[in-house]
């Protein structure tokens, strides 16, 4: 990328136009709601944009921090009256403000090396850390570590980032599920099945839940091992050639004319997983494929509802009271609400308490929780007294980072829930209907 | 700048240094309000956290004749809140506490601040009832709704923001704090100075505090919707309504272009055939209602309705409501520019009104959609614009004067609830006339000699 390209110049005029500064994104921006300064609201940060585009105002620092200060939650999306495309103009001024170079630092520059573009970049690199802390994990390290005081002596940055290490399960997701798994009952569909970067390691099992009700509702679910990462983390991060690289190795490994769709159970990777064709517009190789793509990919509950629920029949499993947190990026990116709550309904003896401020970020918002911890703190204590105030013992979600975040929640506000994807307690439910049946999967 | 400059230190004594932007990054976000085409630069922000603070700015920029430009969180439909180049913009969003509900004596006092929902929630949590409910009340303030004299959808039954006001705290250019009005029902000492400041945009002082008249909760509500090929059968609907002696809540309408744009956008089965749509609720006691929505139904199909639904229970209610909620969100989809203005006739001359609109966007070859509240005459016609077409821009220009001449040859008035500030400035004196120009002129001398408040809003 030359120095002098501008993302800003070449963003289409027109997106940043349609914003009518009306200010029903206001109340819904949880960073304009903390400070009550416009510049961190989404029609603020709109309007420095467009000053940029206009040539009034030069990239400068503020301007990247700001769009870094911003959770990119997409809530301002729900609200806009004129269908602003803010995800569009975000993306476009993060990958601004990285040409730019005006947020470089010796630290800042080797902390995104070694995570965006080195660990996420082949998944590989990131097993071997994880099993690295899984040993550290094991060994009892990090528990003698954490009580002897010795972690005291770190900065209080790195301190923070090793209260939030998650603890790494046994099997990692190629470990728990086979390259196809069979569908159980007559075979209706073909599906693939993306497990995920951080979702491949740390909640395996909720991938192999996620295969096996898609088993179980009459799905062929191909998980090929060694999937690499779709590219979301890098294009909300600035980094689009990279985002542009993994979307074509992700197509290539899933060429889309052979599934009837393709799954991800993750809603911030769906939410950029549905754009490939926007990504790969200038890409006369790519661009048919990702078209049919962009049309396949299915978040799992939007999939499951679309082909019905296989019912689960009622079992005496003593009654769990649950409550749902929406992922942003599957609420505001990809209009996925009622679905999520349907699945977790069709449940026997499940009862759903809905979360006050259900659709207000955690503050996980991928890496925000690491990259701006005090906002991201403010955001963690608002939701865990929201879920206090259900009585809900469970907190189901449909998003690998927003699980992170609320089991760190959890844990740092004592509130005893049990954190989980809705997909998890479907299955669950699916087996102990079998095994009162006595049959076994 | 220089004289601000000078000034910027004392403003950050005044109300702390963190409370005072000059920064481009931290100023752009503040150089324009809720009206579409305009922006200008302040010279700075500076959030007034209590009434003291408001009156020490004022004070300030009084003796330095510097211009103030009063915000509270800037959804204004005619640059009342715009900035002014070199002025200070200054902003109540951060007082925003609700004071008091006075239960006994139903009545409200907030800081101006305060958003219009919290208002309302406020009075709701006991049972009470704020009904202006301008389109952007879940983030405007009520100190700007009293300046703006804000409307809304129930203004028909209900009333405006005026009838609701019954005191208010307020700050002179001096520094002078200033109580307007009381809690009793009946007051007749003295002029009515608080009805003065309603609607004064910024231009007489800076309202710190409102005291405003809630009522009780309407126990009922019922909700129809009616279709019809020609728009003079939806226009005497209305008046066979209203001359029915019933007086709904709701009389809400829309025309051809916006049935298209609406059914575009949610697909709800809108007939796209049909000249107007009218969405109408009544409420009140159960009985009264279900005796009025049956007369109102049948008013419609005696004017000659295509279909009228009744809703049968709330979830039907808000879908019905959907088609007239979703309007101008459907309509600010189609262009980049959405310009939405407020001309408003009396309720016998909405029929002709609407067809000159109509014939005005045929003759200048633009998209213009009407929507409005045909219960009180204020209509919404809405042009579908680029602000980078300059030639479009001219013929929309010369439109809107054409349709405001007409709304005044009608008996009609340039704004019905947005307000005159920048926007509708140029049109104020073919509305009041010289006389009235004058008077208010001097009215606004009297108040602010220095004219450092919103110079140049309004009238000059």
């Amino acid at each position: 990328m030359s120095a002098s390209h501008s993302f800003l110049k070449d963003l289409d005029y027109s997106v940043v136009q349609q914003c009518m500064h009306c200010g029903l994104c206001l109340p819904t921006c949880p960073t304009y709601t903390a400070t009550h300064l416009e510049r961190n609201s989404p029609r603020g940060r709109i309007s420095l944009v467009r000053a940029i585009a206009d040539g009034r105002l030069d990239v400068a620092r503020p301007f990247g921090e700001e769009m870094y200060f911003c959770l990119g939650c997409l809530a301002c999306m729900s609200a806009c009256p004129a269908g602003v495309n803010y995800a569009d103009i975000f993306e476009h001024a993060r990958a601004e403000a990285e040409a730019s170079g005006v947020l470089k630092s010796p630290k800042r520059n080797f902390i995104r090396w070694l995570t965006v573009k080195w660990l996420f970049m082949d998944l590989r690199r990131l097993r071997l850390l994880a099993r690295m802390i899984r040993l550290y994990q094991w060994l009892g390290l990090q528990t003698l570590l954490r009580s002897s005081g010795v972690l005291r002596l770190l900065p209080e940055r790195l301190r923070g980032l090793e209260a939030m290490t998650p603890t790494i399960p046994p099997k990692f997701s190629a470990e728990l599920i086979a390259p196809v798994t069979p569908a159980i009952g007559p075979k209706r569909y073909r599906v693939a099945m993306l497990v995920g970067c951080a979702q491949d390691i740390i909640f395996s099992e909720i991938n192999r839940d996620t295969v096996e009700v898609l088993a179980r509702n009459g799905c062929e679910v191909v998980t090929p091992p060694n999937q690499c990462c779709c590219g979301s983390l890098h294009a909300h991060n600035g980094e689009w050639a990279l985002a542009q690289k993994l979307a074509r190795q992700t197509i290539d490994q899933f060429p889309p004319s052979e599934f009837d769709a393709i799954i991800s159970n993750a809603g911030g990777c769906g939410s950029h997983l549905k754009h490939y064709a926007k990504l790969l517009a200038d890409d006369p190789a790519y661009i048919e494929r990702a078209h049919q793509w962009d049309a396949k990919l299915k978040d799992v509950h939007e999939w499951l509802i679309q082909i019905g629920i296989r019912p689960v029949p009622a079992d005496h499993a003593p009654p769990q009271v649950v409550t749902y947190h929406e992922s942003c990026h599957l609420s505001h990116g990809q209009k996925i609400t009622a679905q999520p709550r349907q699945l977790l309904q069709a449940i026997p003896n499940l009862t759903l308490v809905e979360l006050p401020e259900s659709n207000w970020c955690c503050g996980s918002a991928g890496i925000y929780n690491i990259t701006q911890p005090e906002m991201a703190n403010k955001l963690l204590e608002r939701k865990m007294r929201n879920i206090k105030s259900t009585g809900a013992v469970i907190v189901a979600n449909g998003n690998s980072g927003c699980l992170l975040q609320l089991i760190n929640g959890a844990r740092l506000h004592n509130v005893p829930v049990r954190v989980t994807h809705p997909v998890t307690l479907l299955a669950e439910a699916y087996r102990r209907a079998d095994q009162k049946k006595g049959s076994v999967l | 700048m220089s004289s601000l400059e000078n000034l910027l230190g004392k403003l950050r004594q005044a109300v702390g240094t963190d409370q005072v932007l000059t920064a481009l990054e931290d100023l752009i976000p503040y150089s324009f309000d809720g009206t579409a085409a305009l922006r200008q630069m302040p010279g700075c922000v500076v959030f007034a956290q209590t009434t003291d603070q408001v009156a020490a700015v004022l004070k300030l920029a009084n003796e330095t004749k510097t211009p103030v430009v009063t915000r509270g969180t800037g959804t204004g439909l005619s640059g009342g809140s715009l900035p002014i180049p070199d002025s200070i913009v200054l902003c109540t969003a951060k007082m925003d506490r609700v004071l008091e509900v006075d239960q006994k004596n139903l009545t409200l006092l907030a800081e101006a601040g305060t958003t219009t929902q919290a208002v309302a929630d406020a009075a709701g949590a006991v049972n009470l009832f704020y009904p202006p409910d301008p389109g952007s009340m879940k983030i405007s303030t009520i100190g700007g709704n009293v300046a703006e004299n804000s409307g809304g959808l129930r203004g028909l039954k209900y009333g405006v923001t005026r009838n609701y006001v019954m005191g208010m705290e307020a700050v002179l250019p001096q520094g002078e704090v200033m109580w307007l009005g009381n809690k009793c029902v009946k007051d007749v000492a003295g002029f009515s100075l608080k009805d003065l400041f309603v609607g004064s945009e910024g231009t007489l002082g800076v309202i710190t505090r409102v005291l405003l008249k809630l009522i009780p909760k309407p126990a009922a509500k019922r909700t129809m919707l009616a279709t019809y090929n020609r728009m003079d059968q939806a226009a005497e609907t209305i008046s066979a309504i209203i001359a029915a002696q019933i007086i709904p809540c709701t009389l809400e309408f829309l025309d051809r272009t916006t049935i298209g744009c609406v059914e575009d956008y949610v697909h709800i089965g809108l007939p796209l055939d049909c000249e107007a749509l009218l969405l109408m609720e009544t409420d009140g006691h159960p009985a009264v209602v279900a005796e009025e929505a049956e007369r109102m139904v049948k008013i419609c199909r005696e004017h000659g309705c295509r279909e009228v639904r009744i809703a049968k229970d709330e979830d039907e209610a808000n879908q019905l409501a959907s088609a007239r909620r979703t309007a101008f969100s459907a309509l600010a989809r189609v262009g980049p520019t959405t310009i939405l203005e407020d001309a408003t006739v009396p309720r016998s001359e909405l029929a002709p009104m609407i067809r000159f609109i109509q014939s005005v966007a045929v003759n200048y070859k633009l998209r213009i959609g009407t929507f409005g509240h045909m219960g009180d005459g204020n209509l919404h016609p809405t042009f579908l614009t680029d602000e980078r077409n300059h030639a479009e821009m001219e013929r929309v220009e010369k439109a809107m004067k054409e349709i405001f001449s007409e709304a005044l040859r009608l008996g009609g008035t340039i704004t019905g609830e947005h307000g005159v500030g920048v926007a509708k400035k140029r049109f104020l004196p073919q509305a009041l006339g010289e006389t009235s120009i004058r008077v208010m002129r001097e009215l606004r001398r009297a108040l602010d000699p220095n004219g450092i408040l919103n110079p140049g809003k309004m009238f000059d």
